[in-house]
């Protein structure tokens, strides 16, 4: 099939701006999805796949609009469901490079199921949830991840439900590649969005996004000049728990991660960060999350696990061993044959 | 000795029943090859209930297998029994009403005992057996399972394990009651227990008793033989309608060199769809247990948009779940198969039974107007040409397409003479032919003169483009809320499933002349009993034809015509007359509903007195 499409044309030497598309992006201004979009569409000519063999798959919500201004091929589905397409697609052609986009309300409540499986399963695509901890589209109610004493459209007396942590389920989903990143901080979204592309099998990236027209300020402490410092820790591999300009540090006690001063301990006693270990992971995840009432908390970015090594899915491997038995079709399964009215076994 | 008396039939109906645990099924099923290895046309109808373990000896726990064959050709399982076999007092009391007058029941009394007795309801315990109630029967009552014990006695089997096998002796009897050799079921006996050889001689041996028990025992008096049928030369198989609709799929995707990817989640009567196309990964089958039935639509979206022949199946309470997913792939206009195994409902209604319900689910229970055509089948073999003609569709008018297929065809069984791959038809595939452009930038809602678009799927290059469930510019597909083009859209797509009725076949009459009298117009699984009714008032004279409707949606472009030639419509349907209402909307013809719902499916009796009364009726008015 000939190149007709010059604007779709194949991607060498090509840049962000090829990426977007002629749509006008409608996104309240100011939102964070805007920076999301803007990473991803940066990253894309780096990572070395042919436009034609990217696709991105979204549910519904703010961020599920996301296809749409994506120069690649792309699917705009129905509300939750796009874990469950992109596991269909991935299955009939694994050489496609697959994005998922989705919201904490796609992702986390109507389309919870999916996700899980997804990532149980293993597909070797991208899932980067857009947690913007309250429900954009439909304007402003609560979602699974608000926290509790959300006052919100329809918790106007503050929401009773505890939330969850998007981090916790992914790892108890058996996610491969679990990473939380944040709009506010495109270097560090770049990097882990690329890590999260190399990963062979299901990544997991939680972006922390800003919904400033319903949620505004949701994130400050990990934003804010005065304050993101103190409040968040960037895991490295290898590297020493420290945070708060290198001043503070986590130690574990038994199993119990202590923050503490650095006048008094050195580097070597803090917990060093193995991005393989699960349990670790599991253990950081739980114990540096949400408290329950919006305060000063921590948060970590950066991934909690990236385990190698672990082969794509069984169905990518069904297609090297197709074969074509065109001719003898399915026959295989006579078991009777007549001959002028009567039945003789064949 | 007595010398038996051979009598000769056309056909005969027999109805194994026992406690789920007896080996019904198993039984049936030997026998049902038996037969049609000799050369009998059949039709098979195996009736079991929900509980996989229901109690011992229970009303509920009744598993039943009939079947009817013959010399001629064979339309239904048949309304009532010839032969009864009875393995406890459950199996006879749910089933003796079915049996004809004077015909034949084969007991076992060993499962007449106090215990059964009371378990099945006899009041104070009486005994059937002895107390004369049967006397209008021809009675074998036989201690099979007394016997079984006696001629295993030497095995070193446990109790269980022998008690196990006497369903064989049963079959053995019923093998030399009808003229047939044990020979196919001792080879397949053989290659079952082929890791346990004291099991299988155990088995060969009850088998083998109980034929000599025929061939020796005083009581019988008549030997049946039914003559081998003279079906057209060919290769045929014995096939349900769940495998025939297996393997059309696996048909379709190899005649069109699409891959096949078929997403379900486990439901009765659809499962065995799944199970049969999992074992078919040589052929590049890729099926998809996915988490729930939303996902499998939804899986079978992804697999449509990759460019596979992507179908999902499920029975009523999943393709509710799947609506949402159908809308998409409606706006996507993307090809798809989806398949419901209609049971009996609502909710989770009669998991096991039949019933054809979902008609109007199919047609219309979608948000929006989102049209999708809607195919029925009417007979185990007739789900193969159905589930392969919706590939079609789906492929050539890129659309998903709904195939409607019941309890009853699934499980039933009958000979099919299967294509060779040379006979099936191949599809046209729409990919881009270079008019989709417009300043160079692809449009993928461009379309030809029947309203369809190509096929482009990710991976071809120059193509790039967004789909969605967003309503959509005319062309470019670009997110559009434009009343004018919305309804433009919503036309445009109902068109494009109209026009369908120009590239399917004029419907044809089945039996009979148009311009009878009474047409009895039917759909799916129906056919059999219909077919034999109409056959039947036709030879008692009367002005009957019979139509049975393949394409539900959209209708066959005759059919309107056609129907106005006939003085009465009736419709038999298993449900509240849904097809009784898409015909009154349609063409504003007073149709009558002949309605059953009762988890079973039509008698070729209860059809034609209702046909009567319907007329008599008429006349009187
Ligand atoms: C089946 C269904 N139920 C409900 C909706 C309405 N709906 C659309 S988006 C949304 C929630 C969006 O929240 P989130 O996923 O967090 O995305 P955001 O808009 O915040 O990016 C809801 C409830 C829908 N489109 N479909
Ligand atoms: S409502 Fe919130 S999430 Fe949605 S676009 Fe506006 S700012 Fe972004």
């Amino acid at each position: 099939m000939q190149t007709k499409n010059k604007s779709n044309g194949h991607g060498e030497n090509l840049v962000a701006k090829d990426f977007a598309t002629d749509q006008d992006v409608r996104w309240c201004p100011g939102c964070g999805d805007y920076s999301i979009l803007k990473q991803i569409q940066t990253i894309l000519p780096s990572i070395n796949v042919p436009r034609e063999n990217i696709v991105f798959i979204s549910g519904i919500g703010c961020s599920s609009r996301f296809p749409y201004y994506m120069n690649t091929y792309g699917m705009h589905s129905i509300h939750g469901r796009a874990g469950a397409i992109v596991s269909g697609l991935k299955s009939v052609n694994p050489d496609l490079d697959i994005w998922m986009i989705t919201g904490d309300g796609d992702s986390l409540s109507i389309g919870g199921n999916h996700l899980i499986h997804l990532l149980r399963r293993n597909f070797n695509v991208n899932i980067v949830l857009f947690n913007n901890q309250i429900y954009g589209l439909t304007k402003g109610q609560y979602s699974p991840t608000s926290p509790k004493g959300q006052v919100s459209k329809s918790t106007p007396f503050g929401s009773v439900d505890r939330p969850f942590n998007p981090i916790t389920l992914a790892l108890g989903s058996e996610g491969t590649f679990v990473a939380r990143a944040i709009d506010r901080n495109p270097i560090h979204l770049r990097e882990i969005l690329s890590a999260a592309h190399d990963h062979n099998g299901a990544s997991f990236i939680e972006i922390y996004q800003n919904c400033n027209v319903f949620n505004d300020g949701a994130f400050e402490e990990f934003t804010d000049k005065s304050l993101k410092d103190k409040n968040t820790l960037y895991l490295e591999n290898g590297r020493p728990l420290l945070f708060d300009n290198e001043s503070k540090g986590i130690v574990l006690d038994g199993f119990k991660p202590v923050i503490v001063d650095m006048d008094s301990y050195s580097p070597d006693d803090c917990w060093i960060h193995d991005d393989e270990d699960k349990i670790k992971a599991s253990i950081l995840a739980e114990f540096f999350d949400y408290t329950e009432e919006r305060g000063n908390y921590l948060v970590l970015l950066e991934y909690f696990i990236k385990i190698r090594g672990i082969p794509m899915s069984r169905y990518s491997r069904i297609r090297s061993t197709f074969i074509n038995l065109k001719e003898k079709l399915i026959w295989i399964h006579c078991s009777v044959v007549i001959t002028s009215g009567k039945l003789n076994k064949a | 000795m007595k010398e038996p008396v051979d009598e000769s039939r056309d056909e005969v109906v027999i109805h194994f029943a026992g406690d789920s645990g007896d080996g019904i099924q198993l039984t049936g099923g030997q026998f049902t090859e038996t037969v049609e290895l000799f050369g009998n046309d059949i039709s098979t109808f195996p009736n079991f209930p929900a509980e996989i373990r229901a109690p011992i000896g229970t009303l509920a726990g009744v598993s039943g297998f009939q079947l009817k064959f013959g010399s001629v050709e064979v339309f239904t399982p048949g309304d009532m029994f010839d032969v009864l076999v009875v393995m406890n007092a459950a199996a006879l009391k749910i089933n003796l009403k079915n049996l004809k007058p004077g015909g034949i029941i084969i007991a076992n009394t060993a499962g007449f005992d106090k215990k059964n007795l009371n378990l099945a309801k006899y009041i104070d315990g009486a005994n059937p057996l002895i107390d004369h109630s049967l006397d209008n029967y021809q009675l074998h009552a036989i201690d099979i399972t007394k016997m079984t014990r006696e001629a295993l006695k030497d095995f070193g089997l446990s109790v269980k394990e022998v008690d196990r096998c006497k369903n064989m002796f049963v079959l053995g009897y019923v093998y030399w009651m009808f003229s047939q050799t044990p020979d196919n079921t001792i080879k397949f006996i053989r290659n079952k227990f082929k890791k346990n050889t004291e099991i299988a001689e155990a088995n060969i041996k009850a088998l083998k008793t109980g034929y000599n028990f025929g061939d020796t025992n005083e009581t019988f008096k008549t030997r049946f033989r039914i003559k081998a049928a003279s079906l057209p030369k060919g290769k045929y198989r014995n096939i349900n309608g769940n495998s025939a609709l297996a393997l059309a799929l696996i048909a379709a995707s190899h005649k069109n060199n699409l891959e096949l990817f078929y997403a379900s989640y486990p439901i009765t009567p659809a499962s065995d769809i799944l199970h049969e196309l999992s074992r078919h990964k040589n052929f590049g089958v890729k099926t998809y247990q996915a988490e729930d039935e939303i996902a499998a639509a939804c899986a079978a979206i992804g697999a449509s948009f990759g460019g596979s022949l992507a179908v999902t199946g499920s029975s009523g309470p999943g393709i509710a779940l799947k609506g949402e997913a159908l809308g998409l792939a409606v706006m996507l206009e993307t090809p798809m198969v989806i398949i419901n195994v209609q049971r009996g409902g609502p909710s989770t209604g009669l998991p096991t039974k039949t019933e054809q319900a979902d008609l109007l689910q199919a047609i219309y229970g979608r948000n929006g107007e989102a049209p999708i055509p809607v195919l029925a089948a009417s007979s185990p073999k007739d789900c193969f040409d159905v589930a392969y003609e919706a590939c079609r569709i789906a492929v050539e008018h890129m659309t998903p397409v709904l195939v409607l297929s019941d309890g009853y065809v699934a499980n039933g069984s009958e000979p099919w003479q299967f294509p060779e791959s040379k006979d099936l038809k191949e599809f046209k595939v729409h990919r881009p032919t270079g008019d989709e452009f417009v300043d160079e930038q692809y449009l993928p809602y461009y379309r030809d003169e029947n309203h369809v678009r190509p096929w482009v799927v990710p991976g071809m290059k120059g193509y790039t483009h967004r789909v969605g469930g967003l309503e959509k510019e005319a062309n470019t597909g670009n997110v559009s809320y434009d009343g004018n083009n919305h309804e433009l859209m919503v036309k445009t797509r109902a068109e494009k499933i109209e026009k369908i009725a120009d590239f399917i076949p004029k419907q044809e009459i089945n039996r009979g002349e148009a311009g009878a009298d009474i047409l009895i117009l039917g759909w799916g699984s129906t056919f059999g009993a219909i077919e034999t009714a109409t056959k039947e008032l036709i030879e008692e004279g009367l002005s009957v034809a019979h139509i049975q409707l393949k394409y539900l949606f959209p209708f066959p472009s005759n059919l309107g015509e056609l129907l106005k030639t006939f003085d009465k419509v009736v419709v038999p349907e298993m449900n509240r007359g849904q097809l009784t209402k898409l015909i009154r909307d349609k063409f504003l013809i007073d149709a009558k509903s002949i309605s059953k719902v009762k988890g079973l499916p039509f008698t070729v009796d209860e059809i034609k007195e209702r046909v009567l009364k319907l007329r008599e009726y008429a006349d009187q008015k």
